[in-house]
Formats: C-alpha cells, sequence, structure tokens
C-alpha cells in the first residue's frame, strides 16, 4: 500500500512509437522541471526515475501501452496532471 | 622508415600528404579499483559527463532540424541520474573510474539491447557515448574527424558514416582505412567524392600521425616517406591521368561503336548541380529517399513536385529514372508504424511497403508528383519500383504508373527471385535495372553492414554476375533495357564485363563516368564478351577480377 502523501495515476500511452525517440525525451524533461519526484512504471514491473530517459527507454512502453505514475512531494497531483496529459499527447502527429 | 603497404584501391587517383589519423577510442587502463575516495571519484566522473555532454550541446546549436533533436536527445544521456546512480553503485563495489563508467553504460546498452530493434540501434549511441566519456577522464581527444589545419591523407581503422558526414573534401586528400572492403561505406564515399582511396590494408596501422605518405588509389599501393622523384613520377602520371579523363566525353560507346548509355546514380539534392555538370546521357537511378527519411511528416504533393520538378529542370532533354521510395524497417520512416521486425533486409521495405494502407497513399501521392514535375520539364522520366520479387509485383506497380500518366515504368532488380525470371517480370514492365549492392547482398546471404563479410559482397562475385546475365539475356529476348545502377557500374573493368554480359546501361557514381567510358572506349564488345567469359569462369571473386585484368 502507496503510503498517503504518495500519488497515483494510471495513464494510457497515445504516441504510436510508444515512449521512445522524441516522446521519451519531451517525457523526462517536463519529470525534471517536476517539484515532486515522480516514477513510472508498466504494470507488474519495478518502477523506474522518471526523469532518466535512458531508464524510461529501457521501460520500453509501447503506444497503447498502460503506466502507472506515481509522484511523491510537494505538488505531487500537480505533476501528475502535466506528466500524465504529456503521455496523453500524440509526439507522432505533426 | 616504414615499408611499402599495400590494400585493395577502391576510388582511383594519386594524393602526397602527411597522415592525420582518425582519433582512436582509448583503451581503458586497467581496474585500479577501488578508489581512495569515492565521493571525489564520482565527482570527477560526473565532471567527464558533463564535458561530454555539453560538447554535443555545442554541436546541436551548429546544427538543425532532425540532427539538433538527435544530438539534443544525446546530451541527455550523459546527464542521466539513473547513469549517474550506476556509477555510484560501480564505485561502491570497488571499480576505478573509468571501470565505473564502462559498466554504468554497459548496463544500459545491455537493457537496450535485450529489448531489440530500435531500442538496439541506439545501444551504439551508448558505445559511442562511453568512448567520449573515457577520452575525457584518460585526457586524450575525444575520438572523432581530425583536424590538423592542413590538407591530409585520412587514417582509419574504418570509417562510420557518422564520421564521414563531416568530411571536408578541401582538407583531405586521400583515405585510408584498415578494415573494410570494396563495397564497404568507405569505397562507396569515397568514389562518389573523387577521393583516392585504399581500404582493407592492416599494415597502415602502423602510419603515425605527420608521416608523408603518396597513396595510389587504383593500384592500393602506399609509399611513407617517399623519395622526391617517385612524388613528382606519381603526381605526373595523375596529371596525365587527370588530363585524359577530362578529354574524353560524348556518349558512352565501345571502341568498335556498340552503344553502352553512361548515367549518374544521384540521391540529394546537395549533389545535384555537380550530378548535372557531368557529361552523361541522364540520371540512371534517382533515390527519393532523401525526401522522406529524417523528418516526421510526409512530404506533401506539392513539396515533392517542386524537389522532383529541379532534377528534371537540371537533366532537361535527358533520362531521368526515378526510383520511387526505399524504405522499410532498415531505413525507418518517423511517420509509418513499421512495427518489429527482427529482420528488416528482409521484410517490408522498398514496393512491400505499399501492401499497408499508409505505404500505398504514400505510393499514390510520389507517382501524383513524379508526374506532375514531369509534365512541367522537358526531361525523358522514367519510373522504377525497389524490391520486386515477382512479375506480379512488376506488372502491378506498371499499371499503377500508367495510371498515374507515366507512360515507362520498370523494375529493380535486386531480389533474386526477380532475376531468376527476369523474362516473366519484363513482360509486364518496360525495361529492368540491376540493383548490384542488394542483389549480391541477397544472393550471398551476407549482410552489407557486417564487415566482416565484405569479400562475400564483392560486385565480382561470380555467382552475382551469373544473374546479371540471365537478367540481361532476358532483355535481349525482350527488347526491353536491362541496366545496371550499383556499385559494379563504377569499376571500369566490372564495367566493360557487365556490356559484355548484355547490359545497355550503366549508372555510377557521377565521378566514376570519365573513367568508364574511357575504359570502354579501348575495348570492342567482343573483347567486352571475352572478359565476362573469363569473369563467369572464375570461382572466387578475386580470381575473376584477376582473369580479367589479365585480359
Amino acid at each position: 500500500m502507496p503510503p498517503e502523501n504518495v500519488h497515483e495515476r494510471r495513464v494510457t500511452i497515445a504516441s504510436t512509437v510508444g515512449l521512445h525517440a522524441r516522446p521519451a525525451k519531451l517525457f523526462a524533461k517536463l519529470a525534471a522541471e517536476q517539484p515532486a519526484k515522480v516514477t513510472i512504471a508498466k504494470e507488474g514491473q519495478e518502477p523506474v526515475d522518471a526523469r532518466s530517459l535512458l531508464m524510461l527507454l529501457t521501460l520500453d512502453a509501447k503506444g497503447g501501452d498502460e503506466v502507472v505514475l506515481t509522484a511523491d512531494g510537494d505538488g505531487a497531483e500537480a505533476s501528475l496532471d502535466a506528466l500524465a496529459a504529456e503521455l496523453q499527447t500524440n509526439r507522432d502527429a505533426p | 622508415m616504414t615499408a611499402e603497404m599495400t590494400g585493395i584501391g577502391v576510388s582511383p587517383g594519386a594524393a602526397y600528404a602527411p597522415v592525420a589519423r582518425l582519433a582512436p577510442v582509448p583503451a581503458p587502463p586497467a581496474d585500479t579499483g577501488p578508489e581512495p575516495d569515492p565521493a571525489a571519484a564520482l565527482a570527477t566522473a560526473k565532471a567527464a559527463l558533463e564535458a561530454v555532454a555539453a560538447d554535443l550541446d555545442e554541436r546541436a546549436e551548429a546544427a538543425t532540424g532532425t540532427t539538433a533533436d538527435i544530438l539534443d536527445a544525446q546530451s541527455m544521456m550523459p546527464r542521466d541520474p539513473a547513469l549517474a546512480d550506476q556509477i555510484e553503485q560501480a564505485l561502491a563495489n570497488g571499480r576505478s573510474t573509468p571501470h565505473a563508467v564502462i559498466d554504468a553504460y554497459g548496463f544500459f546498452r545491455a537493457a537496450l539491447e535485450a529489448a531489440g530493434g530500435y531500442l538496439a540501434e541506439r545501444a551504439a549511441d551508448l558505445d559511442d557515448l562511453r568512448d567520449r566519456t573515457i577520452a575525457v577522464l584518460l585526457g586524450r581527444p575525444m575520438p572523432g574527424l581530425p583536424d590538423p589545419g592542413h590538407p591530409f591523407v585520412l587514417v582509419a581503422k574504418d570509417l562510420a558514416p557518422a564520421d564521414t558526414a563531416a568530411l571536408d573534401p578541401d582538407t583531405v586528400v586521400a583515405i585510408i582505412t584498415e578494415q573494410g572492403g570494396p563495397t564497404s561505406h568507405t569505397a562507396i564515399l569515397a568514389k562518389s567524392m573523387g577521393l583516392p582511396a585504399v581500404v582493407a590494408c592492416p599494415a597502415a596501422a602502423a602510419l603515425a600521425d605527420g608521416t608523408e605518405v603518396l597513396v595510389d588509389g587504383g593500384t592500393g599501393l602506399i609509399v611513407p616517406d617517399p623519395e622526391p622523384g617517385r612524388v613528382r613520377r606519381v603526381l605526373d602520371a595523375e596529371a596525365k591521368r587527370a588530363a585524359a579523363l577530362a578529354a574524353s566525353h560524348g556518349p558512352g560507346r565501345t571502341a568498335d561503336g556498340h552503344a553502352v548509355q553512361l548515367l549518374v546514380n544521384l540521391g540529394s539534392q546537395a549533389d545535384l548541380a555537380a550530378a548535372a555538370a557531368v557529361d552523361s546521357e541522364g540520371v540512371g537511378l534517382f533515390r527519393t529517399e532523401f525526401l522522406f527519411l529524417d523528418r516526421e511528416t510526409a512530404p506533401t504533393v506539392d513539396e515533392q513536385v517542386d524537389a522532383y520538378g529541379q532534377v528534371f529542370a537540371a537533366f532537361s532533354g535527358r533520362k531521368v529514372v526515378v526510383r520511387t521510395l526505399d524504405a522499410g524497417a532498415d531505413k525507418p520512416l518517423a511517420f509509418v508504424d513499421h512495427g518489429d521486425e527482427p529482420n528488416p533486409a528482409l521484410g517490408v521495405r522498398g514496393i512491400r511497403l505499399a501492401r499497408t494502407d499508409a505505404g500505398s497513399s504514400l505510393l499514390d501521392d510520389q507517382l501524383t508528383a513524379i508526374a506532375a514535375a514531369a509534365e512541367k520539364h522537358s526531361a525523358e522520366v522514367w519510373v522504377m519500383a525497389p524490391m520486386v520479387a515477382t512479375p506480379g509485383e512488376a506488372a502491378e506497380f506498371a499499371d499503377r504508373c500508367r495510371a498515374h500518366g507515366l507512360p515507362t515504368a520498370g523494375t529493380m532488380i535486386e531480389v533474386p527471385a526477380a532475376a531468376l525470371r527476369a523474362s516473366r517480370v519484363l513482360e509486364g514492365c518496360d525495361f529492368a535495372s540491376l540493383g548490384t549492392n542488394d542483389l549480391g547482398q541477397y544472393t550471398l546471404a551476407a549482410d552489407r553492414m557486417n564487415g566482416a563479410l565484405a569479400e562475400l559482397l564483392d560486385p565480382w562475385q561470380p555467382a552475382l554476375l551469373d544473374l546479371v546475365s540471365l537478367a540481361a539475356e532476358a532483355g535481349r529476348e525482350a527488347e526491353k533495357p536491362v541496366g545496371v545502377c550499383g556499385e559494379a557500374a563504377s569499376d571500369p573493368l566490372l564495367a566493360c564485363v557487365l556490356v559484355g554480359l548484355g547490359v545497355t546501361s550503366l549508372s555510377m557514381a557521377p565521378s566514376a563516368v570519365a573513367a568508364v567510358r574511357a575504359e570502354l572506349a579501348t575495348r570492342t564488345l567482343a573483347d567486352c564478351a571475352g572478359m565476362a567469359a573469363r569473369a563467369l569462369h572464375a570461382n572466387e571473386a578475386a580470381e575473376a577480377r584477376r582473369e580479367v585484368a589479365a585480359y
């Protein structure tokens, strides 16, 4: 059970290429700007640091996959809002 | 004084200049860990990573578009918090600083490789970043092209496409590589730039920076510290050769007047002016990928009409053979989902892409644009499809071209099946063009990217020439043109062999046209047939080359 100050969000990845290449880069950059510490995980797998492009790539999340974001610390809800919105944007589209 | 050495000459011409080596990947020292002060060691490693990232930032600023985007993503990797965590852990496990860095990159490399596909390709990026970081830690220059400030002979173990992208033909006068083969990236690039080049010369490992060398890219001979008299003789001969080539002009023909169209290969708008200035009968292979790769959205029809129109205008009154888009999982498009292909060279590439809805509409747009551009200009526009395997595919493509108002439609022959059944393939279309690079890869079952198999990819392989012979014979019977566009056509002797086998046109790097024309003019058609018979009689590529050279 997550402690009470840890917030969680389930999001489906919109970009067709998945969380790779440019979508992963944009997501990691946005995560690094957040005051809260955010992790991202695929169902049943270890969560990884959302700021780490390398860890995001090894996560190998594809378009349509559901991922779990967790945020801990100041502004956790706002961070989740921003990062969830980023994942729900199709970055393949022009 | 270092002795003379020889490799395989892959691009003719002679040059004399000091050696500058491609800065090698630094060998890490033995692991001296554990570090006495792990915290200080981590700070040192982080500073080195930051230096690598800052260098990438600088280059990203100088670049534009996709290149800038890629470099920007690359610069995030050395700064990645997870990478620093891995280094910290390796230091805690008792590794020395360089080895902790190697371990940390290795951790992510293994993870990316395990994921396969697109991610496995990124693994090579990590190797490059690792080598750069180690170079900074050891106080060595970062691996890459040298810049000695004067013309030089570039010497390297091998050259990667990334190394050659930035090559400046004003300062690099010749290229020598220890590895590589006649169809390696280095050979193709050197030929297209008209730079003398020698590959597969392991002895070149002994050439040090600053050593003056005389290089002959025709014979493959390299002479370190040559006598002044010899330099003068070789450079005089080179000047004569250049003058003889410059004097050769007009349409290609054998000594007894048999006409062979000499055409150029064209792959980008940047090369257009130089390609059009060459004395040729047109373009035998206009690769259109440059319009589609390295961008996030497909080019519009208007954009394509404009780009094709520029080429047709530059070749006004001459022939231009446009090859439709050859993309696939090996040359992925950002705006098409190629899926995961474990074996991209055998996957959905070339005309096969048109089996998908997205690929089919890309092809329709492209044919629409080619037809519209052809309408506005007076070039004789032919169209051909890449990676055709069956007569059905060839006929279907030709029908589609005609429906778009493009009367002359043909087939690339680069799949052995299409060569074996060339007569059926030619029933449904107007001409064929042999892509000997891919045809060689598929005939010999040897990956073009695998340097260890270079000799199997040699265009002199008799099995490859057998297939050329079959296709040319089918063309003769059907009275339809069958040409060659591929590295094979750039080699003057091999070009004569191809003519002897019955091909009707040769399309090559623009810089190769004059030498091929000059060689062809010294041989009768019967000579060419005799050379072809010798080549087909050989068992090995090297034997075929030797036998024909002695003809």
